[in-house]
């Protein structure tokens, strides 16, 4: 399966994806591990103003089968939180890169972006 | 999973593109499109389930019957001809082996034993050692597949597939016969709540079967172990290494009808009644949330003051109602239709109440 890999965006090991516009950050999941959960019927987000660290849990998807851990790409301040997915978080599955976005991040320090995989080291890891 | 065992219709999952999995020590397909998809077929239509990786266990000669009737807690001698009956096999501490299906295929002088996967070995050591009054007992897993026929359609597709009235069948009865010229015995059980049954069929014919029904005008749909394991949740049936285990009494489990006690003796039988005679302290119960979140097995059931009652044996997402539903053992004060319990979820009280089971009628 081909999945939609945006050559913009940062990557996790733990797919999830970081699109970063100045000092704010975008995260959700990848298409990979979209398709990988299932069709997601729980999300369980921070509440604005929270501290994440960099590679530690922040939240967690859950499809029908199984419940997975979101691991925060960057260190910093949730300043926004995707509400729309409490209720209903189909668009983790039709939309993972754009409309099921989770949360936006204020980083503290873009340092940790040398971190993070770019499109092609992780296409690399999903094949 | 390279060492992991295959069944008959290993390379049929892979053409199907199945998800593969490493399920008690087999390479079983847990999804081939949709867990969705494949949960309502079975649920409005007819879902077809590899369940070849179950283990076969026979028992013949004259004392099969009073052998089995020590292993068991079921009263195998209300079985005639052709009838099966789920019973338990109680190890000798009260707690359980394993739970299995009886089929009797002549009165006192053959029965097909239908285990679980994962416990076949143990279970089969376990009767040989256990075997009172010297039945011939003889493992024939690797003899059968099975394949699992379950949903409205799935008697329809069976009468169009076998040359004899499935759909004639009482519930709980077994049928031998002959499928493309390989052996097949015909069980009109299942672990979905739906109507259907469970072909053992010769394994060289087992492809065959599958091939068979597959492409039957019907259109059944092939159904992995993800959405296998809703559907049974969701009509609380009992999964070993979940709600029950080695440790198990089967009356907390609910599992009391299977016992017959005053029909005759059976291994354990006084530490399964003094667990009962004494008062149940706990029992297993279902539940539905409250609060957002969904149960899980081994989340923990606590009061409001957050004292732990209990523990989640299974949980998920009913695709069926759209909502979380969980099966759990708690303290047998909490367990009337209606109590209020929490669900410790990563932490967080998580408000729920027990319901009426099974969460899904038919």
């Amino acid at each position: 399966m081909a999945f939609h890999i945006p050559e913009d965006f940062y990557y996790t090991k733990d797919h999830e994806w970081a699109q970063v516009d100045e000092n704010i950050v975008t995260v959700g999941i990848t298409e990979f591990a979209q398709d990988q959960l299932g069709e997601v019927v729980y999300v369980d987000l921070p509440e604005e103003g929270q501290k994440v660290t960099q590679n530690q849990a922040f939240g967690v998807v859950e499809s029908v089968k199984a419940v997975s851990d979101l691991y925060a790409p960057v260190s910093g301040t949730v300043i926004e939180v995707n509400s729309s997915l409490i209720d209903d978080p189909s668009s983790i599955n039709d939309d993972p890169n754009n409309n099921g976005w989770l949360v936006r991040i204020e980083m503290d320090t873009e340092k940790e972006l040398a971190n993070l995989m770019r499109s092609p080291e992780y296409k690399k890891l999903i094949v | 999973m390279s060492e992991s065992l295959k069944t008959p219709l290993y390379n049929e999952h892979l053409k199907l593109n199945a998800r593969m999995v490493d399920f008690a020590g087999w390479n079983m397909p847990i999804q081939y499109t949709n867990l969705k998809d494949e949960h309502n077929s079975t649920r409005n239509h007819v879902g077809l389930f590899d369940v070849s990786h179950m283990g076969e266990i026979r028992f013949r000669g004259p004392s099969a019957l009073p052998t089995l009737q020590w292993l068991t807690t079921n009263d195998v001698a209300k079985l005639n001809d052709g009838q099966a009956q789920y019973g338990l096999l109680p190890n000798d501490t009260g707690g359980l082996v394993d739970d299995l299906f009886i089929y009797c295929l002549k009165k006192d002088e053959d029965y097909l034993v239908c285990v679980n996967a994962s416990n076949k070995d143990k279970d089969f050591e376990w009767m040989k050692s256990n075997n009172k009054f010297n039945a011939s007992i003889h493992d024939e897993s690797s003899l059968w597949g099975q394949i699992a026929i379950q949903g409205p359609k799935a008697l329809e597709l069976c009468d169009a597939i076998f040359d004899f009235p499935v759909s004639k069948m009482n519930r709980n009865e077994i049928k031998e016969s002959e499928f493309q010229g390989y052996k097949i015995m015909v069980a009109t059980t299942g672990y979905t709540g739906e109507a259907g049954c469970e072909v053992f069929v010769a394994a060289p014919g087992t492809e065959k079967l599958w091939q068979a029904l597959l492409s039957h005008p019907l259109k059944p749909v092939p159904v992995g172990l993800g959405a296998r394991d809703i559907l049974r949740t969701e009509m609380k049936y009992s999964l070993y290494g979940h709600e029950i285990d080695d440790t198990t009494n089967p009356y907390e489990a609910g599992l009391g009808w299977a016992i017959k006690p005053t029909a005759k003796d059976f291994m354990s039988k006084n530490a399964i009644l003094a667990v009962k005679e004494k008062g149940l302290n706990r029992k297993l119960i279902g539940f539905k949330m409250k609060e957002r979140g969904i149960p899980r097995q081994g989340y923990q059931i606590k009061n409001s003051a957050g004292e732990l009652l209990g523990v989640t044996t299974s949980g998920t997402h009913s695709i069926t109602l759209d909502e979380p539903i969980g099966i759990a053992y708690v303290d047998a004060k909490f367990s009337s239709e209606g109590s209020e319990i929490y669900v410790d979820i990563r932490g967080k009280l998580t408000k729920a109440v027990v319901v009426k089971t099974p969460f899904v009628t038919k």
